[in-house]
């Protein structure tokens, strides 16, 4: 072959072509994720949009979807006006109308609530990206019908944290990426910290430390993991406890950690049957009594100093006994039901293995403990001159909270973590601020309701016992969506899976208006679709009015919910608006210091759309909402949202933003509103990230100066140390209630339930499901994942993404295929207790062989999404949701609860079981069910056949 | 010219990490991002919002399943995300194939790129290409490729530490590492050293610049973390408390 | 491969006509052909005609065959190139042979010559696409001694049958010698076919879903998810599968068509007269072309690229 020695100077390349005009920085928001962006602009059009490298939560990187941004600012799905249904609901038949006309029609509709009863205003929002202002808002309406998505999200993981210690997994806690030598990561997929996740993950291979990944399926993170536990859905927590059963039985425990800051030593009062037994033995002033070993007299936990008793019952002044909580919990645990081999054929994880890794976590936890010599000062004012760390890490996600009994198996987490005295330490579990809180949070969900006036407080709360419940007299539900009642007392954050059903029976009553935005409630998001479908379209035959009888939606593209709503209010893009990721919401903190972010327009507006945030804005000052309004009835923020981020003060000097507070702009969390915060957070690439000195970094519900700085910003009440809830008092409360104490006690059929599952121990149980069908008949558990490339529905609208992932497949394990004679390809039906669907399969190794999984949200109504009735997400893709049911099969006296947890209402996605059957002779190739085609609706695009987007960039001063 | 440098002044090139590579799809889609505006802009997409969508990807990633038997498995099958870009090879045959010299092999840096102006869009050049590597664009009757971002790595008009290929830069985990794989010294080189870097399909003799870090050999036993395989019994099971009796400890 | 019918046609039309020029070219040089008008006339305009058609089909799939005369430059390294580059230069001595014939009604001396030069370009030329596909080593089907070798013997078998057929119209017939060395033309292409067939049927790509994503040391490899859900262009064009069945079905079909009726039909004409063996000459003509044209299509539809051992394939 003949060689040349020059690059031949015809192929000369231009090495330096101009990149952009401006940049402008952002927040990314293809993802709850909310990640720096870097947005190139060149010719007025979006060249490329980069990870911001200065970025607290992503430093420099993005992501699948994040990449693709451009795609979604480019699809033709966006919506272009307000729209106003003409046709029957569902039919997708719209008028295109003025914002005035919208905006009057909804001051209308909601006025009148107002003036009557505020609470037949049901305010639910999907992406909960601006709970501050929403919740805020609907207090300020008056109606307590608010909820974000977090009831079918992941609500068992917030509130299995914030009851145990002040915090919690999901985006509000991490492991100590660098430190950690042992991580174990429960059922995540891909999680809300997308991006800091996979960073960690690299980190923390490269260090050398073991992974191990407990996951039905082998995908994702597991397939990089050293060892997967192909655990049976649903069994987690008996995993758990059976490793705490082996750590006791070892005493490979770390008892000065339990001491220090867990309520172990704790006194609870042993009284069987009295209205006290089980609560803290108190003394005159409330405070938790424990034994001081020295001396054998009660005195207060909150002392320091002491060395309680860990073991050994205790008279109490007034008589009666009572006995450390160690001892209560040493006692469960090591009882033989949580032996390895007790465990191992439900779990499906031998006992060696179980034993193995309980071996592991003691060795790392306490031969390879690590010190960091950093200074400081615990609570009680002692100095400490080093930070000891157990650098075993552990993460978990929607695969242990998507469960019936996702609260305690979360519980049971966690307090494996603080036996081996791995939280918040070097190479443990580390808090994200504002947490840790007091456990639970001070907040207790606002209960009043009267016309024309606001809610007593938020919307949303953390009840610490009957008397928090939003229950009547006779105990029944007083919301719509039945949180904080006594089927689902701890519902923190409410119960958006049900508020269709609900509304639609009329269950406990009916509501005037449904107002969403950002939930595609009528596809990916519900359970039991089909149905949610017919409620949302079903009149009632004496007035021939919808059941439902107004729906007011945002959104900012043709979702499958948009054809539901008589009223389409259409948002912007994110690179459209200003936004604020405030504190008071769910924040983007790393462990090392608090951040908080903006949005701000980095493209033109092309349509007739407006920001949802100052629509509501605008919305509530039309309607008088006190906090909206000044004295003389004109709007309090005219500026729309940004004016509102800038100038709303929660508590004085507290806001929705944190950085360059006071005049002077030189405060950061507390002070008075600054004028020119945006222009700060822009010149900053719009974020604020405050980092905390080295001695505030751990032990932080312990740390004295983390304390006081927390206390100054508003993030905790009082400077007080926060100790850790092993045993958790406020479920006890609970369940002395369902025992007949109290004068707020469950309704009789509620009360077997309650006393059950508020256990103020973690316990595990079967997930209900499964309990409730026949398991013969239904042997297969069926999950869904995260694809790391797709943002729930909103990704397939993006014509590079959709590349990537245009259907979904039923996957299944080897074992399964042979028995079943199925092949890649093969259709199959699978079917549970509530219905079946069709579905294409893919044949694999690496999964549970008991389960089958695809996808998630990657099926399409067809028409929906401005894509063509026949693309594949519609006629090959799938949504499971079709199978599983809101409710659970009927109990013997016919009531039919919430297919949720029973503690926090979260909806139990993963407890489905199904079977699977072959489908044989000749069918088309098309997935089940199928739907009537959506229309698209009048301003929507022309979809273009083919995209050459850059095109322009390349030739000087062109457009793409 | 067609004809291959018989050396190159670098062999600028990536090592792509399978042992920690989690396949989410950001190096892909950065790629695709940056290139649709870039030196072989626009990257055409086909039916983007129809049944048939397909477009001009200059990076990928596969998903396989190695069922564990070999020498340096566990037995139990191992999942691996694989991605794959042009891995810009020493005896690249996509070059010597090339009928009007559009394709060529830099000798500055070892790039093999097309000049869109001269190719005719024969296809040949894709049919000479053992890994996928070479992208027709139908609307454009051109070739595209993987440019290994050259109008980033030299771009005076980008920020010194951004003088690298977007599906580097943008990787969360950090599984992609660019840098001249001929100089011995460099960290790519010694990276592929320590890591045990190897060609894919080695057999074909195209001497691939690119290199694939294996995956790490998983540790799933005890010993491989130093630890014992299960914990003794200390607790004194008849009065299992005795244990913490006294062990008191100051709060 | 994917069966592309623009270069099919211009493979099987090329190498009749190149077949032909080779036969009138050596025929010519040797001095055993007369050089009557009508024969020259009618043979070597058809083969011209079919050759021109052939490389003008073949720059139908081009993106951009306005640029076509650029595939010219890089003979040093590109088997397509030199196609190009020797199929232009054929036109020259073939042009000039056929000038000679047609308006002077002479083939010998200098055109004697120019003959035996087209008759070398002719075989160079079908040498030279034969090497585009042979020189492949990402196909193992194509990537053999077979590939060169059946593209010459077909080609040659396809020429004789047609140049037959035209000694038996316009010339003094073809003769027996002629006939038979016709049929064991067809039947040297037969066996090389058979040969090629033989080897692809029992052999594959040294490459392998292991070497391929070298992961073989973990165990055997599958493909769990594609890069897209969609085909993208590589599976398009190179991902093409044909079921066994089937082509073993159109593999009969070339070989009765291809090889056994012209080649026995080509015997047959030896001892035919009175038209008849223009008729039989016809017949063989045809078939022998539509005998090409299904084993050019299954010459693509059989080959596997290597590529595809990273969408899925166990083998190539
Ligand atoms: N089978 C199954 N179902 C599930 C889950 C599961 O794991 N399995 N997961 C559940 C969970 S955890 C969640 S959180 C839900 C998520 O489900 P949803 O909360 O419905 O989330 P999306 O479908 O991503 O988005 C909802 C809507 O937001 C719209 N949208 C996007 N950007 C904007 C914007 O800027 N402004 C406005 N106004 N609207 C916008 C989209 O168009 C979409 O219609 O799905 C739940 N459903
Ligand atoms: N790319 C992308 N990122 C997202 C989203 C998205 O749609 N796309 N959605 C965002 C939202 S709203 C949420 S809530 C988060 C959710 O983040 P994840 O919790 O990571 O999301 P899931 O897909 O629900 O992952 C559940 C995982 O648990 C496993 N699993 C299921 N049941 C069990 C079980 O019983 N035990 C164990 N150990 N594992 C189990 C499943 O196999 C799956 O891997 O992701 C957020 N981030
Ligand atoms: S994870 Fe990806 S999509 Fe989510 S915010 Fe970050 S970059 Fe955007
Ligand atoms: S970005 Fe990194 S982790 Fe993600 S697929 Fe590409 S190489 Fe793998
Ligand atoms: S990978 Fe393919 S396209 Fe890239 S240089 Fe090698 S042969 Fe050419
Ligand atoms: S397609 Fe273009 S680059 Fe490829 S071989 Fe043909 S002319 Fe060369
Ligand atoms: S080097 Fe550049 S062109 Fe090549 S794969 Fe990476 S991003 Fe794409
Ligand atoms: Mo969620």
């Amino acid at each position: 072959m003949s060689r040349n020695d020059r690059t031949d100077p015809s192929n000369a390349v231009d090495l330096s072509p101009k990149v952009a005009d401006e940049i402008k920085y952002t927040t990314c928001y293809m993802c709850a994720c909310r990640c720096g962006i870097k947005v190139y602009m060149l010719d007025g059009s979006i060249r490329y949009i980069q990870g911001n490298r200065d970025h607290p939560v992503n430093r420099g990187v993005l992501c699948a979807k994040g990449s693709a941004g451009i795609m979604t600012q480019n699809s033709p799905a966006k919506l272009t006006k307000p729209l106003k249904r003409v046709g029957p609901r569902g039919a997708g038949e719209f008028e295109e109308i003025e914002w005035e006309e919208a905006l009057q029609t909804a001051t209308g509709w909601l006025g009148n609530i107002r003036k009557t009863d505020p609470k037949k205003l049901a305010f639910f929002t999907g992406r909960d990206q601006s709970q501050a202002l929403t919740g805020w808002w609907a207090s300020q309406f008056g109606t307590y019908n608010y909820a974000a998505h977090g009831g079918f999200c992941s609500v068992n993981m917030a509130a299995g944290g914030l009851y145990s210690i002040g915090g919690s997994f999901w985006e509000f806690g991490e492991p100590d990426w660098e430190r950690t030598r042992y991580f174990m990561m429960f059922g995540v997929a891909e999680d809300h910290d997308s991006n800091p996740i996979k960073m960690g993950l690299g980190k923390l291979k490269g260090l050398g430390g073991k992974f191990v990944s407990v996951n039905p399926v082998k995908t994702g993170y597991s397939a990089i993991a050293d060892e997967w536990v192909g655990i049976r859905p649903g069994t987690d927590g008996l995993f758990v406890l059976s490793l705490v059963h082996e750590l006791l039985k070892a005493d490979k425990i770390d008892v000065e950690y339990l001491v220090r800051y867990t309520n172990s030593p704790w006194l609870v009062i042993r009284n069987p049957g009295g209205a006290d037994d089980g609560l803290f033995a108190r003394d005159a002033n409330g405070d938790p009594l424990m034994v001081d070993s020295d001396t054998g007299e009660l005195v207060s936990a909150n002392l320091a100093e002491i060395k309680p008793r860990l073991i050994g019952e205790a008279d109490l002044p007034g008589g009666g006994k009572a006995v450390t909580v160690f001892q209560l919990l040493a006692e469960r645990y090591l009882d033989p039901q949580y032996a390895p081999e007790a465990v191992a054929e439900r779990t499906g994880v031998s006992a060696d293995n179980i034993r193995r890794i309980a071996a592991e976590l003691a060795h790392v936890a306490f031969e390879e403990q690590i010190e960091i010599d950093v200074e400081w000062t615990d609570w009680a004012g002692r100095k400490h001159d080093k930070m000891i760390g157990r650098p075993v890490s552990m993460h978990a996600m929607r695969g242990i909270s998507a469960h019936s009994n996702g609260f305690h198996t979360c519980r049971s987490l966690h307090l494996l973590q603080m036996l081996i005295g791995s939280i918040d330490c070097p190479g443990g579990f580390r808090y994200k601020p504002p947490f840790p809180k007091p456990i639970p949070p001070g907040i207790k969900p606002g209960n009043s309701c009267a016309p024309d006036t606001p809610l007593n407080g938020p919307p949303l709360g953390f009840p610490t016992g009957p008397e928090d419940l939003l229950v009547d007299e006779d105990g029944e539900p007083m919301r719509i969506d039945k949180a904080f009642s006594w089927e689902f007392p701890v519902a923190a954050h409410g119960m958006m899976h049900m508020v269709i059903t609900n509304a639609w029976k009329g269950d406990p009553y009916p509501v005037d208006t449904l107002m969403m935005f950002m939930a595609n409630m009528s596809w990916n998001s519900s359970m039991n679709t089909r149905g949610v479908m017919e409620m949302l379209t079903d009149k009632n035959e004496e007035t021939g009015e919808y059941r439902i009888p107004r729906i007011i939606y945002s959104d900012a593209y043709y979702s499958e919910m948009v054809a539901y709503a008589d009223l389409v209010l259409p948002d912007t893009t994110y690179l459209e608006r200003h936004d604020c990721i405030s504190l008071l919401d769910r924040p983007i903190c790393e462990a090392d210091g608090a951040a908080d972010s903006i949005r701000q327009p980095v493209v033109e507006l092309d349509r007739d759309v407006r920001p949802f945030q100052s629509m509501l804005i605008d919305l509530g000052a039309r309607l008088g909402l006190p906090g909206l309004v000044k004295e003389d009835g004109s709007p309090k923020y005219p500026g729309g949202y940004p004016d509102y981020i800038v100038n709303h003060e929660r508590a004085p000097g507290i806001g929705m933003l944190a950085g360059w507070r006071g005049e002077d702009g030189k405060s950061w969390g507390k002070g008075a509103p600054n004028p020119q915060q945006l222009e700060k957070y822009i010149e900053n690439g719009c974020f604020s990230h405050y980092e905390f000195p080295e001695e505030h970094r751990f032990y932080k519900m312990a740390n004295k100066g983390y304390l006081e700085w927390a206390a100054s910003v508003g993030f905790v009440p009082k400077a007080e140390q926060i100790v850790l809830q092993i045993y958790s008092e406020p479920l006890q409360k609970f369940r002395l209630a369902a025992r007949g104490h109290g004068d707020r006690q469950p309704p009789e059929r509620h009360r077997a339930r309650v006393d059950a599952y508020f256990d103020p121990l973690p316990i595990w149980y079967a997930p209900f499901e499964g309990t409730m069908i026949d398991e013969e008949e239904y042997p297969l558990h069926a999950l869904t994942q995260r694809p790391m490339q797709m943002y729930h529905s909103w990704g397939s609208q993006n014509a590079w993404l959709r590349q990537i992932t245009g259907s979904n497949k039923m996957y299944i394990g080897r074992k399964l295929a042979e028995r079943l004679s199925i092949a890649d390809d093969d259709w199959i039906r699978v079917t549970s207790h509530h219905g079946n669907i069709k579905a294409q399969v893919a044949v694999m190794d690496g999964v549970n062989d008991d389960t089958i999984w695809t996808w998630n949200a990657i099926g399409k109504r067809s028409g929906a999404w401005n894509l063509d009735p026949k693309a594949g997400e519609s006629q090959k893709g799938f949504l499971l949701n079709h199978v599983i049911s809101e409710l659970l099969p009927a109990r013997s006296d016919g009531h039919r609860y919430s297919n949720s947890d029973p503690v926090t209402g979260q909806a139990a996605w993963y407890d489905l079981r199904v079977k699977v059957e072959k489908v044989t002779g000749d069918h088309d190739a098309v997935s089940e069910p199928q739907f009537p085609t959506l229309p698209t609706p009048t301003g929507l695009p022309q979809r273009p056949a083919i995209l050459k987007y850059g095109q322009g960039f390349r030739k000087e001063g062109g457009k793409p | 010219m067609t004809t291959l440098p018989r050396t190159t002044e670098k062999k600028l090139g990536l090592v792509i990490d399978l042992d920690i590579c989690v396949g989410c799809h950001a190096c892909a889609v950065n790629c695709k991002e940056w290139n649709a505006g870039g030196h072989a802009a626009p990257l055409t997409d086909l039916d983007p919002y129809g049944p048939d969508q397909t477009g001009v990807w200059f990076n990928r990633i596969h998903t396989f399943e190695a069922d564990g038997s070999g020498d340096c498995g566990t037995g139990s099958s191992q999942t691996v995300h694989f991605p794959k870009s042009c891995l810009h090879c020493e005896d690249a045959a996509c070059v010597t194939v090339c009928p009007t010299g559009a394709s060529f092999k830099r000798v500055e840096d070892g790039i093999v790129l097309v000049n869109e102006d001269k190719c005719i869009g024969c296809k040949l050049c894709s049919w000479a290409c053992p890994y996928g590597a070479r992208e027709y664009d139908a609307s454009e009757g051109v070739m595209k490729k993987c440019t290994l971002c050259i109008d980033r790595i030299y771009n005076e008009n980008l920020d010194e530490i951004d003088r690298v290929p977007a599906c580097v830069s943008t990787c969360p985990v950090s599984a992609r590492h660019f840098g001249d794989l001929g100089d011995p010294d460099s960290d790519v080189s010694k990276l592929v050293e320590n890591r045990g870097g190897y060609d894919l399909m080695e057999e074909m003799g195209y001497k691939p610049t690119n290199k694939y870090l294996p995956p790490r050999k998983r540790r799933i036993e005890a010993a491989d973390i130093g630890a014992a395989a299960s914990l003794d019994t200390v607790i004194d099971t008849d009065n299992p408390l005795l244990r913490w009796v006294d062990r008191l400890l100051s709060r | 491969m994917h069966p592309a019918l623009s270069v099919i046609l211009f493979t099987t039309t090329s190498g009749v006509g190149y077949g032909l020029i080779f036969f009138y070219g050596l025929g010519a040089f040797l001095g055993l052909l007369p050089a009557d008008r009508w024969f020259g006339t009618v043979g070597l305009g058809f083969a011209l005609a079919l050759v021109t058609f052939g490389l003008l089909s073949s720059t139908f799939h081009l993106g951009h065959p306005e640029r076509a005369w650029r595939a010219m430059s890089q003979w040093r390294t590109s088997w397509l190139s030199r196609e190009g580059v020797v199929a232009l230069l054929t036109y020259v001595p073939a042009g000039l042979f056929a000038a000679g014939w047609v308006f002077l009604e002479t083939n010998d001396g200098i055109f004697a010559l120019l003959g035996g030069l087209a008759a070398i370009g002719a075989v160079v030329t079908v040498g030279c696409t034969a090497m585009i596909y042979a020189s492949l080593t990402t196909i193992h089907q194509w990537h053999s001694r077979w590939t060169l070798g059946s593209y010459l013997t077909l080609a040659l078998a396809t020429g004789a049958v047609w140049f037959c057929l035209f000694s038996a119209v316009l010339g003094e017939g073809a003769g027996v010698g002629l006939s038979i060395l016709t049929m064991s033309s067809v039947l040297v292409a037969w066996a090389t076919k058979a040969g090629a067939w033989k080897r692809n049927d029992t052999t594959s790509h040294p490459s392998t879903p292991e070497s391929a994503t070298g992961l073989g040391s973990i165990g055997k490899v599958s493909m769990l998810e594609g890069p897209h859900t969609e085909a993208n262009y590589l599976m398009r064009e190179m991902g093409f599968k044909v079921a066994r069945k089937h082509a073993e079905k159109l593999r009969r079909i070339a070989v009765l068509c291809g090889f056994v009726a012209p080649a026995l039909l080509s015997l047959a004409g030896a001892f035919l007269a009175g038209g008849w063996d223009v008729v039989v000459y016809l017949a063989a003509a045809v078939l022998v072309s539509a005998g090409v044209f299904v084993e050019r299509w299954l010459f693509f539809a059989e080959a596997k690229h290597v590529v595809t051992l990273f969408y899925g394939a166990k083998a190539a």
